[in-house]
């Protein structure tokens, strides 16, 4: 069995023109692995929504994406304030977004529903005060 | 329909991807919100959008869309022209504003019925 492909990025929390770079990069790498298109959509619409989160809520983290043989695999860690409730976080249209982001096309409270609806499996972790971790994976066959 | 009839119809001009205004369009999505645009997959889309930062382009980059038409005399950032260039996409601009742009494709032929659910 190969070892899973891994590809890992810090992400700006002080930058949202340049927020959603990391999963244009992953794009460009599942392309060059020659994955099928849908299943690059999937991770990198996924990747993209978390991505744009941890710019609004979180100050930024990182993301590592990994390669299996059987699914791709994105894990979002940031050190921000935290989902007090995550089953309301879910809820579509629920957003803390602040007014500022809804101007910018964000914060319509789909973002963690989307990235749901795009993978077979996520898993949240998080505790108030200290950060989340958010883990994803795509199934590949 | 093809992107240069959408050019036409919107009396729209082309900011980035002349070379591409030859390659057709299947179905269309308009809003302002990235995420509601992010919600459904279409296939070959064109984006309405009255918004203007990057992460117009990057969102229709991860969707795989063709064409981004800007709405209500909108015009996009050099930035953000250059990074639809890099990712092959077609910019244009027109001065009608949302409703009426999207009126005048769908009556001219590009129903939004392609729309399909993201998880197979």
């Amino acid at each position: 069995m190969s070892e899973a492909l891994s590809f890992r990025f810090s992400v700006d929390g002080e930058n949202f023109t340049s927020a959603g770079q990391a999963s244009v990069q992953v794009k460009k790498n599942l392309r060059q692995l020659g994955l099928d298109p849908e299943i690059i959509r999937r991770v990198s619409i996924a990747m993209y929504e978390g991505e744009i989160n941890m710019v609004i809520h979180a100050g930024g983290g990182v993301a590592e994406v990994k390669v299996a043989e059987e699914f791709v695999e994105i894990i979002l860690e940031d050190h921000g304030p935290g989902i007090a409730d995550i089953e309301q976080a879910m809820q579509a249209g629920f957003s803390t977004a602040p007014d500022k982001i809804r101007s910018l096309g964000f914060g319509a409270g789909m973002g963690l529903p989307n990235m749901k609806r795009y993978t077979d499996y996520m898993d949240i972790e998080s505790k108030v005060g200290e950060g989340t971790r958010i883990t994803m994976r795509v199934n590949i066959t | 329909m093809k992107i240069c009839t959408i050019k036409e119809l919107l009396d729209a001009r082309v900011l980035a991807g002349e070379e591409r205004l030859g390659n057709h369009v299947y179905s269309a999505c308009g809003s302002d919100m990235m995420s509601d645009v992010l919600a459904y997959v279409k296939d070959q889309a064109v984006l309405l959008t009255g918004l203007v930062n990057t992460q117009v382009i990057r969102t229709a980059e991860m969707m795989d869309m063709v064409c981004v038409v800007f709405v209500r005399s909108k015009t996009p950032t050099p930035e953000m022209i250059s990074l639809a260039e890099e990712s092959g996409l077609v910019l244009l601009a027109t001065d009608k504003r949302m409703y009426e742009a999207c009126g005048i494709l769908y009556s001219g032929g590009l129903v939004s019925n392609k729309v399909k659910k993201a998880t197979v």
